[in-house]
């Protein structure tokens, strides 16, 4: 249900009314359309994935810093995949490092990221009692758990997970001969992401039409925080982009089982020549990469619509140049469905497609530069509460500067050639994407924990977390850099077969060691998050003294959200320190009439249009 | 070793945390506590903000450091000056990109850590409510862009020339990649073409592992290696690359050549080699030293371990080298029945008419080019 529908403006009445009764506890908490609670349902999901997605590096960063390390006490939990001399299985180390990318791509951060803080959000800070459809919401979230069953039981399929990198391309994906991770574990991962990407579309879908249709009074699009704008985008590049990568997947799928040649031409495999011919592996990789390179948009965009909200609240200062914001993002949307073929300089291509891309994927820095400096200048002259999530919100733009610059280089197609497939990719885009987008997740759930749980976590476990993984993360990937100009290959099992990639040995083994430390840091936050939950100090409504709607509401907001009528809005949500101004915020729902000491004279100027507002009146017998 | 460092990590952790946890407490004791539910009147730092807010400055003055001192310390693992023509310019265009990048990095990550230290909360500061700057906007959209549009040509204009037509005097070499190894073919010095291929003509257990077409004449001179390819030095060198099963990808680190290997899909990469294996012997006063191929897209089990051995030899080496290389037919002759009937008088110029006691004809290891005298009979 949608709506709650109260002709009195006071207490919540329990009895029956028209419209309400009291939900039973599956209802409530389990298959719920609250968009609130299905936030939480998402985000418990999503550090559950993480904590699994980053168990699993530390076993393949086990076996690539440690080589001779033998491995027999890991048998409790990987079985036979650690052979008789304490060895791990070469095939298992590919199904290790291509669930670790899937796991925390789309389980974490995507539907951890996006799948929380879009569905917390949305309806709280546009002023709506609940998305457009709380049934396509909860279907949503129960999809993608089905999705998240079958992808974890694949990880114990005895031929193994998918294997072949999260890339998964064919025909190495597409012949069961070729590898065990294309067996049954491909099959399974290809039916759960199939179901992934149906979840997908319908919470993407909700949070369009929600944003579009439910806004409350006086919100204009031009009133919206940012992070709105954020999700907003990311929404439609997931609408447009997902689809695609079914496509493709359905192919494999006809071209693994039922004997098509969609991706297949010209194989000799096991002592025989297979039938399929014309078809190409190209083609799967632009239908993949299609999806595939929007996709590490709809992975950072929240992250940078929600540091956007949490910078400005605790510089206490307005976001600097919020309307370039939006262009940006806006810029980076569409340039993202441009430049997916930089992921494909080197497949054979017509290296006329080549050049094409290297031009707009160079573009694509402009925009995601412009951002970054509108975060620096923010908190130029502001005065900065260090909050956890503040923390985490600084080092993701430094993640995202640092990152992103790499990208310039991979970017160009001339540079590419000796650097794709390399350690240079992996540390670019764990920086650009993981870490950023990761510290992202963090810094929201710090941000609005207060909002969700109606308790505070604790500051001195945050700072011991910010500064653990802060200092782990630049110490595990900024050295992999060097191992990458030095030409060391992704996804390889070891290095030792070749007298070209016989150094780093204690680099290699020093980030092994920068990573474990920096996973178990992680415990910190899970401990301080569960711990919080049940006895954090209890928050206020608005603990971090913002702008934005959501903290208009109780502490604990209800079915509803707000009790009584919506607030109306009357001005933007970055009303910091102005000048004038009694306090050092003026929320959204204050009216220009309230506070004549600090309105601009065109705000001056609006305030007759803020009776008319008000005039315009909630009709309970229309639906909501 | 590697336990020690270990063992100081999870300490020096453990000992921050602590450290953090007592000064917190020991603050809280300085600080008046406000009751839980109050809604906080006026906004407030905690004790911990100075100490973050400078931390945050030093964390970058210490990055520095140490991504200085990393950086001369890592460099002596990378690679030695390309060995290709084309790959001294791609390495010379990485390293002006890599220092207009690490400028934008230096002086973007100062403003970032700069600033929180300068401006960490004062509840004296009068913030400066500053919502937007067009113009500046302009400025440093057009400055990045400008940047952009300058890799960006000079990007294209050496992805033209190496992705340009092989020149005519090239000499074309086959690759072809499987799970798990590479097969090279060469022309063969009689008509210098290579001879048709079909995949369906694949036939391990046959000794045809490359689907080489014998029914076309230019097949019959046609010679192979299973564990290292010669190229000649100082003339441009084209290979086509093919893959029989699934994904590989050519990569030659120091000739900085990459190129993915695709089954049904034919492709190619050329390229100009400099130095000789023996140059970089005595270049590197490394006698081991070899030139390696490796495989660059993951295709199975041994992905890792797919080695092709690379020798570059001076052009006359090579030249003697190919001509002592044994045609597939020589070392085949069973191959010799899918030769059709009216070619066959051509085709047995390669097989040997006395029993060779040959023990193997393999390539020898040995790197100077000169490979062991067959006698083909001509």
């Amino acid at each position: 249900m949608a709506t709650v529908t109260h002709s009195e403006s006071h207490t919540h009445d329990h009895d029956h009314e028209e419209h309400h009764h009291e939900l039973g506890f599956i209802r409530k908490y389990i298959f719920s359309e609250d968009h609130k609670v299905i936030a939480k349902q998402y985000l418990i999901s999503g550090i559950a994935w993480a904590v699994i997605g980053g168990l699993l590096s530390v076993l393949f960063r086990l076996q690539l810093g440690f080589p001779e390390m033998d491995l027999s006490w890991l048998r409790f939990l990987l079985g036979d995949w650690i052979n008789e001399t304490g060895k791990l299985d070469p095939n298992f180390y590919l199904a290790l490092v291509t669930m670790h990318g899937t796991i925390m791509v789309f389980f974490v951060l995507t539907a951890g990221l996006s799948g929380t803080f879009s569905n917390f959000l949305i309806p709280l800070q546009v002023g709506a009692r609940d998305m457009a459809s709380g049934f396509m919401n909860m279907l949503s979230y129960w999809i993608f758990f089905l999705s998240s069953v079958i992808m974890f039981v694949s990880m114990f399929i005895k031929t193994g997970p998918a294997g072949g990198g999260w890339v998964i391309y064919p025909p190495l994906s597409a012949l069961k001969d070729a590898n065990p991770g294309s067996q049954d574990g491909m099959t399974l991962w290809l039916v759960a992401m199939a179901l992934f990407i149906v979840s997908s579309l319908l919470g993407g879908i909700n949070y369009v039409t929600t944003v579009i249709n439910l806004r409350t009074k006086g919100m204009s699009f031009d009133k919206m925080p940012l992070t709105i704008w954020a999700f907003t985008f990311t929404a439609i590049l997931g609408i447009l982009s997902f689809p695609v990568l079914l496509s493709a997947a359905l192919l494999l799928i006809f071209d693994r089982s039922f004997g098509t040649s969609f991706y297949l031409s010209d194989i000799y495999i096991n002592g025989q020549a297979l039938p399929n011919q014309g078809g190409s592996p190209i083609l799967f990789q632009h239908l993949f990469w299609f999806l595939g390179h929007p996709e590490v948009y709809i992975v950072i965009l929240p992250a940078l619509g929600l540091t956007s909200e949490i910078i400005a609240t605790n510089s206490r200062k307005p976001i600097f140049g919020y309307k370039a914001m939006i262009f940006s993002m806006a810029g980076i949307m569409f340039l993202a469905f441009i430049v997916w073929a930089h992921h494909m300089f080197m497949t054979g291509m017509n290296p006329f497609l080549g050049s094409v891309f290297m031009l707009l994927t160079l573009i694509i820095a402009v925009p995601s530069a412009v951002k970054a400096f509108n975060y620096i200048a923010t908190i130029w002259r502001g005065n900065i509460i260090f909050t956890p999530a503040m923390l985490f919100a600084i080092g993701l733009v430094s993640f995202f500067v640092s990152g992103g610059l790499t990208g310039i280089i991979l970017g160009n197609s001339a540079l590419d050639i000796q650097l794709h497939d390399t350690y240079f990719v992996v540390a670019h885009f764990h920086l650009v994407m993981g870490s950023a987008a990761f510290f992202g997740m963090i810094a929201g759930v710090y941000h609005w924990f207060p909002k969700m749980f109606g308790r505070m976590m604790n500051n001195t476990l945050g700072y011991i977390h910010f500064w653990a993984t802060f200092a782990g993360v630049y110490l595990i990937f900024f050295p992999m850099h060097y191992i990458g100009i030095a030409g060391f290959p992704r996804r390889y099992y070891q290095w030792s077969k070749f007298e070209t990639f016989n150094t780093y040995t204690d680099l290699n083994a020093f980030i092994s060691i920068a990573a474990i430390v920096t996973f178990l840091a992680q415990f910190i936050f899970i401990y301080n998050f569960v711990y919080s939950i049940f006895k954090g100090k209890k928050a206020t409504s608005n603990p971090w003294r913002s702008n934005t709607l959501e903290w208009t509401t109780p502490i604990h907001p209800g079915h509803g959200n707000w009790e009584g009528e919506i607030p109306t809005v009357y001005r933007w949500p970055y009303d910091y320190s102005k000048p004038g101004a009694a306090e050092d915020f003026i929320p959204q729902h204050i009216p220009f009439s309230q506070t004549p000491e600090s309105n601009l004279p065109e705000e001056t100027e609006l305030i007759e249009k803020e009776q008319e507002l008000a005039k315009i009146v909630f009709d309970p017998t229309i639906h909501d | 070793m590697t336990l020690l460092i270990v063992i100081f990590a999870i300490v020096f952790l453990v000992l921050t945390a602590l450290v953090i946890g007592k000064t917190q407490s020991l603050l809280k004791k300085i600080d008046k506590t406000k009751s839980d539910t109050e809604e906080v009147s006026s906004t407030k730092a905690d004790s911990a903000n100075d100490a973050n807010g400078i931390a945050l400055f030093v964390f970058w003055i210490l990055s520095i450091v140490g991504i200085v001192w990393s950086f001369l310390d890592a460099r002596k693992h990378f690679l030695p000056e390309a060995s290709s023509e084309h790959g001294r310019q791609t390495d010379y265009w990485f390293w002006v990109s890599m220092i207009v990048i690490m400028v934008g990095f230096f002086v973007v990550n100062t403003f970032l850590f700069y600033f929180p230290m300068k401006y960490r909360f004062n509840k004296n500061r009068k913030v400066t409510f500053y919502t937007h700057n067009n113009s500046l906007e302009v400025i440093w959209t057009l400055i990045p862009a400008a940047i952009m549009a300058g890799l960006v040509f000079s990007g294209l204009r050496v992805w033209n020339k190496v992705m340009d037509d092989a020149p005519q005097n090239a000499e074309v070499i086959e690759i072809m990649g499987k799970q798990f190894g590479w097969l090279v073919r060469y022309p063969g010095v009689d008509d210098n073409k290579l001879g048709n291929y079909n995949y369906k003509l694949m036939d391990d257990a046959g000794g045809n592992d490359m689907g080489i077409d014998f029914t076309d004449v230019h097949s019959f001179d046609d010679f192979g290696n299973a564990s290292e390819l010669h190229i000649p030095k100082g003339k441009p060198v084209l290979l086509k690359i093919r893959s029989r099963d699934v994904l590989h990808s050519v990569f030659i680190p120091h000739m900085r050549v990459k190129m993915d290997a695709v089954p049904g899909m034919p492709t190619k990469f050329w390229f100009v080699p400099e130095k000789t294996t023996a140059d970089m012997r005595a270049e590197l006063n490394n006698p081991d030293f070899n030139y390696e191929i490796a495989c660059a897209e993951v295709c199975g089990r041994s992905h890792f371990a797919m080695k092709l051995l690379l020798v570059v030899d001076e052009p006359e080496e090579y030249e003697k080298w190919k001509k002592s290389q044994k045609p597939f037919l020589t070392v085949n002759p069973a191959l010799l029945e899918k030769v059709p009937d009216n070619l066959k008088a051509n085709a047995l110029k390669y097989i040997q008419v006395e029993a060779a006691p040959v023990a193997t004809t393999e390539v020898a290891a040995d790197s100077t080019g000169v490979g062991n005298a067959g006698t083909i009979l001509k």
